[in-house]
């Protein structure tokens, strides 16, 4: 298979964008922020997300879903991260689904997937304890009594942790809290008595959460199926190169943005888009979005092909990704002056969400540095 | 006529056992340097017998060039023939029979903008290696300014007389014919008054000296023009309009130059670092050094995902148009950047240009050479106006 999409891929890029620019466009986020939105996004839009199709792209034909693999999400992450749509695609499609597709027990699958794919529940993945991103450090403990796992410890920036049903729980079973073996996955109800969620809103106006388990019993049948870290390090992977497809998106738009400017703009009588000094900053930042592209594109098409290198292509996809939209949401803001400065004009919006979504799943550092020492260095 | 699958196989297990038969072991293998190879012309010697036969078995066979009609000396294959050839080609790792710029880079502009007659004279001594050709485009006072060239021609009614001089030739003193871009018209605008001619190096009046780099010995010449007599019936396509061909050749060199590594030896980098550095428990001992080269090898990956990709768009029929500018960029400050790690990891000893050492400073000599990737073909600056103007349309002044 090329580097390109197909003519179905194509077509529901399309339509994905066509939908975003109608129900969820920028000024979207910016209504649910200046409302003070408890939940942070916008229910009836989620719901006309799932009725599009996009909450079963990656659920098989036989639980409801749309079966359009990693590309076709990929294109849906990217077109929301233009308009920088608010909503649990990621925990709930990106991140939950992907795990459950690849560790859940057959129960569990038939359980969730077909409820998944209609949207009709929200569920997020709780891994991070630091504020560093670090798939070895658990610290959580999930110990076997009788017929349940009593759980203990803190988890935090859990994307829509706020509003979940359902979490997939990294915790430990055995080992030492660094360690790589003993690490499992577990389904555990929002509602568990002993746990407790505190909304944090971020930076970008979205909404994690921190989460204590204090002594939570759930069945032991909630135990997922992850047979090794590298599993979990799939899954990882997977996500970065989701969340890499949504910067994607999000550096295309305020790269665009930001030349629409530099056209518009006048100083000295003239479009500062005509000063080399500012021509020679964007043809560089247009040869780096052009290489994420790539990136991007490679990494979704890996994931579904099953290749084996999905972790070094998942560490050039972020790191990529993280070092563009750093450099264009940076620039975008210095291009535009002081406008760019003003809450009143949307360029910020994207910094404050380049920011996060950077953090999320490993940012630049993280992944340069294990792309290293993938490469034996 | 479209070819079947079934032909289509058949003429690749031809090809191959072809290949397998008629291909030389010395011919086969990674190819160091492009002077190793058979360049042709008037003065040409095999380095080998068998590169002799190889060339004779290949030239026989109408395999110089392949995709040539076969009226002009090609060997008349279809596309998806010649991608085959040139896959199984690759597969056996055999060199290129003919390394030439009339392959390359006349014979595509004469292909697209020369009369049938000139088509006829020139193309098929291009393919029996009869002339091996240069090109003259670069002046002294006009570099990046190209269209500002100077070199000029009077018109003498039956021929032209040229006075001039051309810079940065690439082997102008082995070539045996140049093409130059020449002043025609002073009055216009400076891109509507150039001209495309073709000229013998052997007429009287013209000569060629070999110019020393900052790395030594060099391929490039300056090469001069006193009087020099040349028939009109040199002129490719219309007069004045050599603008047009120049810029359609520009897009071809640049994606060679981009495209660096291709025929020339390309530096494991990540060994070098590694070998010269050592590590410590799987990491490297210069933590400053291996964040480089992590972000060099970050955007190698990126890079090479990117000429994957801008093939498969050009099958799909996507043209993305940025691709040269991107690539000569993109592929030049890459090289050079490799060139500074491999620096910087191999220390002093690379230095050491004559003495105790056998490579009598090979990478500090390549180092040097480096530094002209972001200039020649168009310099980095160029490629990142070009990139301004024609793909993000923003404004001159």
């Amino acid at each position: 298979m090329a580097l390109v999409l197909n003519e179905e891929q194509t077509m529901l890029k399309e339509s994905v964008k066509d939908f975003l620019n109608m129900k969820s466009p920028l000024s979207a986020l910016r209504e649910l922020r200046d409302t003070n939105n408890l939940e942070g996004f916008d229910r009836s839009v989620w719901k006309d997300m799932a009725e599009l199709g996009l909450t079963g792209l990656t659920i098989s034909e036989k639980f409801g879903g749309l079966d359009f693999g990693y590309i076709g999400l990929g294109q849906a992450l990217e077109e929301t991260g233009r308009t920088l749509a608010a909503s649990p695609l990621v925990s709930t499609v990106l991140l939950s689904t992907t795990a459950i597709n690849l560790c859940g027990t057959t129960t569990q699958i038939e359980a969730l997937l077909p409820e998944l794919a209609m949207g009709n529940i929200i569920m997020a993945f709780a891994h991070e304890e630091k504020a560093q991103h670090n798939p070895n450090h658990v610290a959580t403990s999930a110990i076997l009594e009788g017929d349940n796992y009593r759980i203990n410890g803190s988890k935090t920036f859990v994307l829509d942790g706020h509003v979940a049903d359902k979490f997939v729980l990294v915790a430990r079973t055995s080992g030492a809290e660094n360690d790589k073996a003993g690490i499992q996955l577990f389904l555990v109800d929002a509602h568990s008595d002993g746990l407790s969620v505190k909304r944090t809103m971020m930076l970008d106006n979205r909404n994690s959460a921190k989460i204590d388990f204090s002594n939570v019993l759930i069945p032991k049948e909630n135990k997922m199926n992850l047979e090794s870290f590298e599993d979990l390090e799939k899954i990882y992977a997977i996500g970065a190169i989701g969340l890499a497809a949504e910067m994607l998106g999000s550096a295309q738009e305020s790269f665009e943005r930001t030349i629409a400017y530099l056209k518009e703009r006048q100083q000295f009588g003239v479009a500062i888009g005509s000063f080399q000094a500012l021509q020679h900053r964007a043809a560089k930042m247009f040869i780096n979005i052009e290489l994420c592209k790539s990136t991007v594109i490679k990494g979704l098409k890996a994931i579904d092909d099953n290749e084996d290198n999905l972790t070094e292509l998942a560490s050039v996809a972020k790191a990529k990704l993280g070092q563009t939209l750093k450099l264009v949401t940076n620039e975008g803001i210095q291009m535009h002056g002081g406008v760019g400065m003003t809450d009143e004009f949307d360029i910020g919006f994207f910094i404050k969400r380049a920011r996060v979504v950077q953090q999320t799943l490993g940012d630049y550092n993280y992944h340069l540095n294990r792309y290293a020492k993938l490469k034996g260095y | 006529m479209e070819l079947t699958l079934e032909q289509l196989t058949e003429f690749r297990n031809e090809t191959r056992a072809w290949l397998e038969k008629n291909c030389p072991m010395s011919m086969r293998g990674q190819t160091k340097d492009i002077a190793e190879l058979y360049w042709g012309g008037r003065n040409a010697t095999f380095i080998s017998e068998d590169q002799k036969v190889w060339f004779e078995r290949m030239h026989a066979k109408g395999w110089i060039v392949p995709y040539w009609d076969q009226k002009y000396g090609g060997g008349g294959l279809s596309p998806k023939e010649n991608k085959i050839l040139s896959e199984e080609m690759t597969k056996l790792r055999c060199k290129q029979p003919l390394f030439s710029f009339g392959i390359t880079m006349l014979g595509p502009a004469l292909l697209k903008f020369a009369t049938e007659e000139q088509k006829d004279f020139y193309l098929k001594d291009i393919v029996d290696a009869k002339i091996r050709w240069c090109q003259g485009y670069s002046e002294p006072n006009a570099g990046s300014d190209l269209a500002g060239l100077q070199m000029k021609a009077e018109d003498k009614g039956d021929h032209y007389i040229l006075n001039g001089s051309k810079i940065w030739t690439s082997y102008g003193d082995n070539a045996d014919w140049i093409f130059c871009l020449i002043r025609t018209n002073t009055e216009v605008k400076k891109q509507e008054g150039i001209s495309f001619i073709l000229i013998d190096m052997a007429s009287e009046g013209v000569e060629a000296r070999p110019i020393q780099l900052i790395s030594g010995k060099s391929q490039f010449t300056e090469t001069f023009f006193d009087n020099v007599k040349v028939p009109k019936k040199n002129l490719v396509g219309e007069l004045n309009k050599g603008w047009t061909i120049a810029k359609y050749l520009l897009t071809h060199e640049r994606q060679m130059i981009g495209g660096i590594g291709e025929a020339d030896q390309k530096f494991k980098t990540r060994e070098i670092v590694r070998d010269a550095i050592g590590l410590n428990d799987g990491v490297l001992n210069d933590p400053i050094l291996r964040t480089e080269l992590a972000i060099h090898e970050m955007n190698i990956d990126a890079y090479d995902m990117t000429i994957e990709r801008a093939i498969d768009e050009a099958k799909a029929g996507n043209d993305s148009g940025a691709a040269s500018s991107l690539f000569k960029y993109f592929g030049t400050e890459l090289n050079v950047e490799a060139m500074e790690i491999i620096m910087a990891a191999t220390g002093s000893e690379q230095l050491i240009v004559k003495g105790d050492t056998t490579d009598n400073g090979f990478i500090a000599k390549k180092f040097l050479r480096s530094k002209g990737n972001t200039i020649e073909g168009g310099t980095s600056e160029i490629q990142l106006n070009i990139i301004s103007k024609n793909i993000l349309g923003l404004p001159s002044k």
